[in-house]
Order: C-alpha cells, then structure tokens, then sequence
C-alpha cells in the first residue's frame, strides 16, 4: 500500500493489475458506536462489503442512515469500533493516527462537498497539498499539480485562489487534488451537494471520465439523480446495508 | 513526510496570511523585549554613572558632612541640617602630626549663585574652597593659574572657572583677565579648570571656584562664616585610606569634645561607603526593572497562548483538511509550534531594534544614560523565540489531536 502513494502513472499501472485479487474496499463486520456519557449510540450495526478495483460505487441513505460515519471510515478519517476494515488489502482498523494519516495521503483521494479548498492559496498550491504532506520536492510538485488541473480543464486558472473561481471550478480544483496523488480510491463526499445544475453534470461527467479510466470512486450522495452516474448503488439504512446493487427504482421506494 | 523547508513556508504563510493577528501576537513579546533591553541598559547605565561619579570623587579621598553619622541601615539623620564642620576644623587636620596619613585637605562651602559677564547671565555653583582642592580632586588646568595661598590669604577677588561655565559665559574671546560679577562684587577670571571628559555629570565641569577667605567674607558670609558644607580629604596612599579615615575620626571627635563615636555630629564617606550604597540601589534598581521585564515577557508569552489559542479555533476546518489530506499530528504540532516561533523572533528581534533605538534616543530627551548591552540583546531573541515555543506548546498540541472528522465538520 506505501508503494501506491507515490506511483507515477506505471505505479497506477501496477495496482490495477494487482486488483483483479485484492479489492479496493473489504469490510467485514464493520461497527461504530459513539458514545457520549452513558448513552451508546450505534452509527453503523455490521457493514460487510466488498468494493472491487474500478467500481464506481454510489452509497445513499437518508440522513441519520450512517453513511457519513461509512464515508469516515471508508476515508481513514475514523476506524471502526467492531469489526474490520480492509483497504487494498492490509488491515486499517487499528493502525495509530500517524499511519492513518499516511495511508489518507497515499491512498485515498477526497472530495467534499464545501470543496475545501484553501482560500489563501492558488488553485495550483491547493492541488499541491497533499504531494506537499507526502514529502514530494517542489519542481515535482509543481509538475504534477499543472498536469492534474489540465486534466481537469483548469489549467488557464492554476493562478487564482479560490474566491476568483466558481462553484463548479472550485469543486473541479478539488478534484485535481483528489488525483495529484494517484490514489487508489477516490472518495467524494455530497460532491454535488453545493453546485447547481450545470456545474453538478461538469462534475458528474468528471467522476465517470475517471471510472472509464479504470479509477475506483466511491460517492456518498442522497441524489438520485447523482447516484445515477455509478454503475452500483449500496443503500444504507439505520445503519446496516439494505441493498448492495440497488435499482434507483428500488431505491425511490425504499425512501 | 512534510520536508521541514515546507513546513517553514508554511507557517510564514499562516504568519503573513493573518497579518493583524500576528502584530498583535508579536506586540506582546516586543513591548517585553524592549523592556528587558531597556532596562538591562538603565541598570547598566546606573553602575556605569556611579563608578564615573566615583572615580570622579578621587582615589584615597575622604568626604566629612555635617550631621550625625551614618547608620548601620545606611540613613544619615540630619544629614547637613547643622552646619557642625568649620574652616577650622579643616585647617586642624592640615599637617597635623595627629594624623600623619592625610596628605591634603580642602575645606569646602558651596552656594547656587547667578554669576554675570557684561550682559551674559548663568546659574552655576559656587564653590569656596583652598588651593588644596585642586590636589585632593585631580583637577587639571586648561588655563591660567588656581587659587594661591596669597589669594586665600588675602581674600582676593578672584575665580577660577569650570571648563562648561566658561564657555557658558564666553561665547567668544579669552576669559583669563576678564571679570565676572557676583552679588555686585568684581572676580577677575584667573584659570579654567581642564574638563572631566569621562563623566556625563556636568555639575563637575560647570562651576566658579574662589579662595574660601572671598567666599565667606565677600560673597556669602552670614552667620555661618566658618561654617564648610564639606572636608575633603586625602589620604597619603590607598593603603592608609583607613588610618586617615581613623585620625580624621578622632580628631573631629576630640575638636567637637564628643567622646563617642555613635555621636558624631559628622559623618565620613569613603569612596567605598559610596560605591556599595551606590551598588545597594543599583541592585534594587535591578531587581525591580527585571521584575517588570519579566512580567512583560510573561504576559507576552500568554499573550501568543491567547492568540495561538484562537487562531486554532478559528482554523479547525483549515486543520481538518490539512489532516485529510495526509498531515501527520506530528506535522500540524510542528507547523503551529514554528508559526509561534517566528512570531517570537520578529517579535524579539524588532523589540531588540526599538530597544536599541531607545537607548540612543531617550538620552536625549532625559537625563539618563542607557548603555547598549549587546548579550542582552542577543538573549533577548532568544527568549523571545522560546516564550513563542513554549506558550505554543498548549495550542499547537490541541491543534494536532484535533480529530479530523471533527475539524472537517466544523464548516
């Protein structure tokens, strides 16, 4: 998994092929309870689930379902209580949060849904972010920031920060940033949740363009008309999962 | 991991990024910094005034005051309240085979006057006194001639002026010849006296010296006639400093018919006396600017804890994504710590500027003298970036257990 972080595009190469053994996402009986005094509350119950490399995997759920608490874990931002968490492979339920730290900057690419992008910084320095955290020399940085936001159109704007740049730029800035690693799981949060039509497409468009590109995306959303563009859809419900390959059909009614 | 160069530009983005909030926080540790420098340099300055002001007095010289001895606490009661000491008693001491360890002795009465040349007036100090003064206090000529015996014993009207008054008087031309009014009385100008060029205390190179015969019987006189304000006296060498001290003693003690030394209606200062009450103020002095310094640098110190304090709260969700993206604990404890760390040291090094420039401008406006310690200034940085570290401790700790899920939900 530390190999991964810092793949050039050959690097990529390998773990698609290792993916055909390992996949992406392994859960096994996964459980989170927060506790605050004596009241225990379960956020997830037993999440078992399997995300194969090149998915694009949406999870919905109405609000209070758990899939935020999934999307935490999902991202290393937490570990789970019970059970385990396979990524790529190697167990990372209880590693220590340095290494937790390490596995978000290598492995995993986020998206949220306030795009998070640094409002003092250029587009150009918040793509190079995470290759900042990861000890990559600057005129490396740099390079493979310029290449992430060409590939994301925004080239001409590697100059303005933020505040000069749309919704929709900004969300795409973000998604340059999710890539600049070569991440092996690209993970986006609600990533339409604060664009208005046109710029959710832009972006919608963006994430298949990965999937088609053989890159593994999760996308937590409780759009469906966002949860349309993945090719699978797990349903998450009081937190447990109702349905691993859900039809939006079913899904509808199930809501 | 973060490459330290990355970590720095970092924190001098945070730093320049939020650019009031880091004056603030640097305001703090300067006003401390320049405390500590400015009165470092007063007590230094102090003791430098002092040994200037003692070295001044002469070597192997005694001063006897008026009034009761001095106390064990250092107080003088009635310390020149009764004019005890007469030209007598000085001219008693003179060659007296009681004492053999006095070398020279000048009686010595002063006065404030205005002393006037044609239109020209100036407030100076009167000085009467013999022509031993000019051995028993150093004192060199830059002109002329001092005071004689003859002059003394004939109460001639003459004067011998500092080298400041001088000029003070003269604006142009050669004194010597010239004459000075006093009260209405005529004083032809007979020498200057050479100035003191090491001590900044003008009050030794501005005065009028005249014989102490014209002094008491022309130009003061009065019913204390005999009466001196001080004896000055030498002692033959540093080593019987203290036989001169003791002969001198007895002999006032036996002239005044007092038996015990405990009441005296004089007191004697030797140049030592002097120099530890002098370093007994100046430690006080010291120990009370330090005092301050240190309060300042204190609450400077929490000052960057306050501040830092916000400046975490404020930056949760910046923190959260730093920490999603891959920023170890480590890594966001090392860049606030360095954040607080070149707030100490601009801090510190412009309070070492300002400090400084104080030094060389307040001089100029009080009468004070401030000396530029070079090692103060240096520790100054120093301290300055260690108060910015360890009153970052606390805040950056709590920035780096933030929870990311926690950080990034704050927005």
């Amino acid at each position: 998994m530390t190999d991964t972080g810092n793949a050039a595009p050959t690097g990529e190469v390998q773990v698609l092929q290792d993916a055909a053994a390992i996949p992406v996402i392994e859960m096994i009986d996964v459980g989170k309870v927060y506790s605050s005094g004596l009241l225990e509350v379960p956020a997830l119950r037993s999440i078992s689930m399997r995300i194969e490399t090149g998915e694009f995997v949406a999870i919905m759920g109405p609000s209070g379902s758990g899939k935020s608490t999934l999307m935490h874990i999902i991202g290393c931002l937490d570990v789970p209580t019970t059970g385990d968490y396979r990524l790529i492979g190697h167990s990372v339920s209880d590693l220590p949060e340095s290494s937790l730290s390490d596995v978000r900057n290598r492995v995993i690419g986020f998206i949220f849904q306030q795009f998070n992008l640094l409002a003092n910084m250029t587009a150009q320095r918040n793509v190079e972010l995470p290759l900042v955290y990861a000890g990559v020399p600057a005129d490396e940085r740099r390079a493979r920031a310029q290449l992430a936001l060409e590939r994301v159109g925004l080239a001409d704007r590697a100059g303005h920060r933020p505040g000069e740049l749309s919704g929709g730029q900004q969300q795409r800035v973000a998604i340059a940033r999710a890539l600049v690693t070569h991440p092996a799981l690209i993970l986006a949060d609600e990533p339409t949740g604060n664009l208005d039509s046109v710029s959710t497409n832009d972006v919608l468009g963006l994430l298949e363009e990965l999937h088609a590109e053989g890159r593994t995306v999760v996308m937590i959303t409780h759009e469906n008309e966002v949860a349309e563009s993945a090719s699978r859809i797990v349903v998450l419900r009081d937190g447990v999962i109702v349905d691993h390959d859900a039809t939006l059909a079913g899904s509808v009614s199930r809501s | 991991m973060m490459t330290w160069r990355d970590s720095i530009l970092t924190a001098f983005d945070a730093v320049r990024t939020h650019r009031l909030r880091s004056v603030l926080t640097m305001l703090g540790i300067l006003i401390g910094i320049v405390a500590v420098i400015l009165s470092v340099g007063l007590g230094q300055g102090a003791q430098a005034q002092v040994q200037a002001d003692i070295n001044q007095l002469g070597t192997n010289v005694l001063v006897v005051s008026p009034g009761s001895a001095t106390s064990s606490t250092g107080s003088r009661g009635g310390f020149g309240s009764a004019s005890t000491l007469t030209f007598q008693n000085a001219q008693a001491l003179v060659n007296s085979p009681a004492a053999p360890d006095v070398e020279a002795v000048a009686p010595v009465s002063t006065a404030n006057v205005s002393v006037t040349y044609e239109t020209t007036n100036w407030t100076t100090q009167l000085l009467g006194t013999t022509p031993a003064w000019r051995t028993v206090r150093s004192r060199e000529l830059l002109a002329g001639r001092f005071i004689t015996d003859v002059d003394e014993a004939t109460a001639a009207p003459v004067v011998v002026l500092g080298p400041d008054t001088a000029t003070q008087l003269f604006t142009s031309g050669n004194p010597i010849g010239q004459s000075i009014t006093y009260n209405g009385t005529q004083l032809q100008v007979v020498g200057i006296l050479a100035p003191l060029s090491s001590n900044e205390a003008t009050s030794n190179n501005d005065l009028v010296v005249v014989p102490y015969s014209t002094y008491a019987q022309r130009l003061v006189g009065g019913t204390s006639r005999n009466a001196v304000s001080s004896i000055y006296v030498k002692a033959t060498g540093s080593g019987t400093l203290s036989g001169a001290y003791q002969e001198t003693q007895d002999l006032l003690l036996n002239l005044h018919g007092i038996t015990t030394p405990t009441s005296a209606d004089f007191s004697i200062a030797t140049q030592q006396s002097i120099l530890s009450a002098a370093n007994k103020v100046d430690t006080t002095m010291a120990l009370m600017l330090g005092g301050i310094a240190i309060i300042s640098l204190l609450v400077g110190g929490i000052g960057v804890m306050n501040i830092m304090l916000v400046s975490v709260t404020e930056r949760i969700p910046e923190i959260g994504l730093r920490k999603a993206l891959g920023a170890r604990p480590g890594v966001i404890r090392r860049q606030f710590l360095l954040e607080a760390s070149i707030l100490g040291l601009a801090g510190g090094l412009i309070g070492v500027g300002l400090g400084i420039l104080g030094a060389v401008v307040i001089p100029h406006f009080v009468a004070t003298r401030i000396e530029i310690s070079i090692p103060a200034a240096i520790a100054g940085v120093f301290v300055a970036i260690l108060i910015g570290i360890s009153f970052g401790v606390y805040p950056a700790t709590r920035a780096a257990r933030l929870a990311p899920i926690d950080a990034l939900r704050n927005d």
